[in-house]
């Protein structure tokens, strides 16, 4: 298949290479391109302008702008089943040789689409139809309405397969950053850069030049306007001091000057190199920021101003000059300023036929109207537009004209198959706006420009308001050189740097802009007027929701999506607020402008995430003995970032198998347990104790060396925040354990006090949570194994009763052993360097064979403590829960003055009988397991709402006393031993009975022996 | 990401540092002494400024050291930073 016969492409000038042609596919039609080419553009020379449908109406669309504000042309690119980018604006894909397209959100094809039928029905869906329309039944909600509205309003669809590429992030500092690449921004920076700052230059395109590289016309001393932009990027380039970013959208502004850029790197290669990266996220830390970030023009609001073969001016001027490409044969051009004369002027001499100048203003005099004219062109002034023709190519437009107010009924029709419009320039303060820097109101200009900055920014050029060619180039070197003079920290008044002056050749101008609809007669066409392109929002949806009664930008903008689309209604937002200001008989600034919000366009996922993905993600900690449980066929959990053995099952076993077989093996012989995950501070110093005894509930002055105490920490306002073993291993060092996730939490907080409260004490702590390997050994032969096994040290049970700790080896290997036990029975937990952690556990384990020892995981571990009432912080506990409800009242340092949330154990509320306390729960079917987190009510057969009693937060099957266990926190439960509680459930009340926490060996004999 | 000026490493991002509430609450020597009225104020009631705001931060990801700030809470522009147990500057307040 070949391309379209007819070519637009011009015979020379503009920034492509003519003889570097590049094929490419959209819509699965071969067409040909040529270098330096965007995908928009190379489809107008091929003469191709339906590019797209609308989001709502499904209406043909055609290429309105040249650049990022591109609302219709949004398009899938696909490399490979994997790479695939839906939403791209055509207007910003480069070209490359073999690129494929395809148009979105049409059935079956982008010419013939079925969803048309929504703009036939539009009178069914005015704005916040939605709202209005699918109510009832509610059931419909989720299975009809939802995936209804997601298939028939749409965007492109994201590919399913995982992204191959690679995205990298990279920090930078800088004195200067200049966002744009403009005449503003080049001046900018090859005034800061000459002055020796440190200067970063993005663009957002792929060449830096901004607008001068469409402008042929003027000359820049001496030179023509895209000849000086080439000339200043290389004195740029030369620079070591100065960093280019092209093709690198600056599109956040944080606190303090921290600016994110999206730099693509790839995307623009036909075949990108393997090894480099797709995108660079950039965060800029800069002293201080220019922003050169110029003026989107906008359009115009008329009836059947969506028609494909409708363009910007400035994009019509665009594609002349800068890619060689007519976008049309005939072109009618309304306009409220002189630039749109230029653009006519331009298109006429390169063979384009200009039936009509139609200029919105009562005058069109001055030098380029009279240029026009001169040319041949009829100019009308005190022009409108009455309606436009063609369905999926304009073919003609009716003119209007308006008379002392007044629009005449009689419109006059043109045929063409292009109008370009142009409302004016909007300067584009969005990153400004998103800076915190005040905006205000310039009624002249009908635009809103920066007023005062909230970080270190100065603005140059077009994005304040200044339009003409001399003026920006010194507003750029002004603020470049006062940027740089601000870095240097120099005094603005003695060392103001010698003005720069440019010569500049070209035609003066005069602005006008509109904001709002052009006038229309009493009698309007029926056909749409759009203010929104991207979201299908109408001047009809802007008068319904003020008539409904929304007066605030905020509302109008929630209840129509005016703005709200991928563009963030860069090409809308001015003519929305001109049109509520309009029907509500206010002043633009009194309707209020919505807030800018990052990002400045689209930022693919992959670039936010960078390497922070699969592997990567998170960092994973695994303990010594991580290998050895994997080859056993351990099943691991997370817990915090950590891997836990959760259980270890043996052919055919599943989890409940083999936990009960772990649990029988610990009650009935021993068991191995890794427990190196625990947290571990050692508070080392004269006044350690002191330290611990402020700290914690309990009594540490008296806690004799060699023994340990299970310590509760309070915060101050007296609720459980973590507990654990505590060791004393000198006068002035103890080895304090916390819970696996509390760790880092608790040592902050002892931080906290030792820094803030008490920096008198002569106190140190220290993380050795990673330095040990934690091996616990539990159950009745628990001593017999490492009796065997341990040097130096005496494990009887009068030399190392419970809660006992000493200093030995084992296996040669420097040991810290506690006698302890979070089971119940007889146990002892090894701490040895975490080097030695695998060789010593193997050789507890291989040693363990001879007296029926079994590896045991986490879930064994949970349903051993539970047997035994000994809660879980976090689990059992959940920031509302003091010693008491807990049980724990036992572990409070008698007479102690003060610890840590003591006084708030004093409290009335904290005292009250009916607090929700720790319980046992049996269920009256030991055969049923509680789901944790059910709640717990008193009285059968109710149905919500009911009063609830509190909830289970532990339940597990207990293979060792043949029924199911749980734990549970109730309203005044210490009181209601014996009772029977009920657990409502889908299938029914489960039937409990309230018992004491402790459910195995309650007078504790299993554990001193 | 607020860049921030830790008193004994210099300036440094956001990231490094962890918040630590209003600055120069000092808790009470002898809370016991304290009524319920003015323990609960202790633990609960906060200045919640809209301006000026004395905060404190620590150089969780650096040094570990807690140190205060002056911050404007409109703005996040910081006024001061000074170490834990140094009186608050006079700056802005």
């Amino acid at each position: 298949m070949t391309a379209e016969k007819r070519s637009f492409r011009t015979a020379n000038g503009g920034r492509v290479d003519r003889s570097q042609r590049l094929r490419f596919r959209f819509d699965g039609r071969a067409y040909e391109g040529v270098a330096g080419d965007t995908l928009a553009s190379a489809l107008l020379a091929n003469g191709v302008h339906l590019a797209g449908r609308s989001f709502k109406y499904h209406r043909p669309r055609g290429i309105l702008a040249a650049g990022s504000e591109e609302p219709n042309a949004l398009v899938t690119v696909s490399r490979d089943p994997a790479r695939v980018t839906p939403n791209l604006r055509a207007t910003q894909v480069e070209l490359y040789d073999g690129l494929v397209a395809e148009s979105q959100n049409r059935w079956p094809s982008l010419a013939t689409d079925l969803g048309r039928i929504n703009d036939w029905l539009s009178p069914l869906f005015p704005a916040g139809f939605y709202y209005k329309t699918f109510m009832w039944p509610r059931t419909a909600w989720k299975s009809v309405y939802e995936p209804f509205i997601r298939r028939a309003a749409g965007l492109g669809n994201a590919p399913k397969l995982p992204d191959p590429d690679r995205y990298a992030h990279r920090y930078a500092h800088c004195d200067v950053l200049v966002v744009g690449a403009g005449p503003a921004g080049l001046a900018a920076a090859l005034a800061a850069a000459e002055s020796g700052a440190r200067v970063m230059i993005c663009d957002e395109t792929a060449e830096l030049g901004g607008s001068l590289l469409a402008d042929c016309g003027p000359l820049i001393n001496g030179r023509p306007a895209p000849e000086w932009a080439r000339q200043s990027v290389a004195t740029l380039a030369a620079q070591r001091r100065v960093t280019l970013l092209p093709r690198t959208t600056a599109f956040g502004y944080f606190p303090h000057n921290l600016i994110a850029l999206s730099e693509r790197l790839t995307d623009h290669l036909a075949v990108p190199p393997a090894r480099m990266p797709r995108e660079r996220l950039w965060q800029v830390r800069a002293r201080t920021v220019v922003l050169a970030t110029g003026a989107i023009e906008r359009p115009l609001v008329f009836p059947g101003n969506d028609r494909p073969g409708i363009l910007l001016a400035a994009a019509a001027q665009t594609y002349l000059n800068r890619f060689g490409v007519r976008v049309g044969s005939s072109c009618v051009v309304v306009t409220a300023d002189d630039a749109a004369y230029q653009t006519a002027l331009d298109l006429h001499s390169a063979g384009t036929a200009v039936p009509a100048i139609a200029d919105l203003r009562a005058e069109a005099a001055g030098v380029l109207p009279e240029a026009a004219r001169r040319a041949g062109i009829e100019v009308v002034a005190g022009s409108t537009v009455l309606d436009t023709h063609g369905d999926l190519r304009v073919s003609g437009i009716t003119l209007g004209r308006v008379r002392g107010g007044e629009v005449q009924p009689a419109g006059r029709r043109i045929e063409c198959d292009t109008v370009l419009m142009s409302g004016g320039l909007t300067p584009s303060v969005h990153l400004f706006s998103q800076s915190r820097g005040q905006l205000i109101w310039d009624e002249s200009l009908k635009a809103f420009v920066p007023g005062r900055p909230a970080e270190r920014t100065l603005c140059a050029g077009a994005c304040r308001g200044i339009y003409d060619l001399m003026a920006v180039l010194e507003d750029g070197a002004e603020a470049g050189s006062a940027a740089a003079a601000e870095t240097r920290g120099a005094g603005t008044a003695d060392s103001a740097p010698p003005r720069r002056s440019f010569l500049v050749e070209t035609q003066t101008r005069s602005h006008g802009a509109h904001a709002g609809e052009l006038p229309q007669p009493r009698t309007r066409s029926r056909s749409k007027a759009l203010v929104d392109w991207q979201h299908d929002v109408t001047v009809r949806d802007i008068a319904l929701a003020t008539r409904e009664g929304f007066q605030s930008i905020e509302h109008v903008k929630r209840y129509t999506t005016t703005g709200m689309a991928t563009d963030q209604g860069k090409t809308s937002n001015l003519n929305a607020l001109g049109l509520v200001a309009e029907s509500l008989g206010t002043a633009i600034p009194q309707v209020g402008l919505t807030t800018f919000r990052m990002p400045y366009t689209p930022v693919s996922f992959g670039s936010l995430a960078g390497v922070s993905r699969g592997d990567l993600f998170d960092p994973v900690r695994t303990t010594p003995t991580h290998a050895w449980a994997e080859q056993r066929g351990a099943v691991f959990e997370n817990v915090g970032l950590w891997k836990r053995a959760r259980y270890f099952p043996r052919p055919g076993e599943d989890m409940h198998a083999a936990v009960a077989r772990e649990c029988l093996a610990v009650r009935g012989a021993c068991g191995i347990f890794d427990a190196s995950t625990l947290g571990k501070i050692e508070v080392v110093g004269r006044d350690a104790a002191e330290f611990l005894h402020r700290m914690y509930v309990n009594n540490w002055t008296n806690l004799a060396v060699g023994r340990a105490r299970y310590g509760v920490l309070l915060r101050e306002d007296g609720f459980i925040y973590d507990d654990g073993v505590i060791a004393r291993l000198a006068a002035d060092r103890f080895h304090v354990t916390t819970t696996t996730g509390g760790a880092p939490r608790v040592l902050a907080m002892m931080e906290d006090y030792r820094q803030t409260e008490w920096p008198d004490l002569d106190v140190w702590l220290t993380s050795t949570t990673e330095q040990w390997a934690v091996i616990a050994v539990q159950g009745p032969h628990a001593r017999r194994v490492l009796e065997t096994l341990v040097e130096d040290v005496d494990i009887g049970a009068a030399a190392l009763p419970h809660m006992a700790v000493a200093r030995g080896r084992i296996r040669g290997v420097p040991m810290l052993l506690f006698r302890v036990s979070f089971t119940g029975d007889l146990g002892f937990e090894i701490n040895v360097p975490a080097d030695f952690g695998l060789s010593v556990w193997e050789a507890v384990h291989a040693a363990g064979q001879a007296h029926g020892m079994t590896e045991y995981g986490t879930e064994a571990m949970h349903v051993l403590r539970a047997e035994k009432g000994y809660i879980i912080v976090g689990q059992d506990t959940d920031g509302t829960v003091t010693p008491d409800d807990a049980g724990l009242t036992w572990a409070i340092g008698k007479n102690k003055a003060d610890f840590v949330g003591k006084r708030s154990l004093d409290r009335p509320s904290m005292k009250s009988p009916n607090r929700k306390q720790l319980v046992g729960l049996r269920t009256k079917d030991p055969r049923i397991v509680l789901e944790e987190g059910a709640q717990i009510t008193d009285k059968p057969g109710q149905s919500p709402p009911m009063a609830l009693l509190g909830h289970v937060t532990s339940s597990y099957r207990s293979s060792v006393l043949g029924a199911s266990i749980a734990l549970g926190v109730i309203a005044g439960g210490r009181a209601r031993m014996g009772q029977t509680l009920y657990v409502p459930m889908p299938g029914g009340d489960i039937e409990v009975e309230v018992t004491g926490p402790v459910f195995y060996d309650p007078s504790g004999a299993r554990l001193n022996v | 990401m607020l860049l921030i000026e830790c008193p004994y490493c210099g300036e440094r991002p956001e990231l490094e540092f962890t918040y630590g509430g209003e600055a120069h609450l000092v808790r009470p020597t002898r809370p016991a002494e304290l009524d319920d009225q003015a323990w609960s104020e202790f633990l609960y009631t906060r200045a919640n400024v809209k301006g000026v705001h004395a905060e404190r931060w620590r150089h969780a990801r650096g040094c570990g050291r807690f140190f205060n700030a002056l911050r404007d809470t409109r703005t996040d522009r910081f006024l001061a930073f000074y170490r834990a147990g140094e009186p608050r500057p006079k700056a802005g307040s």
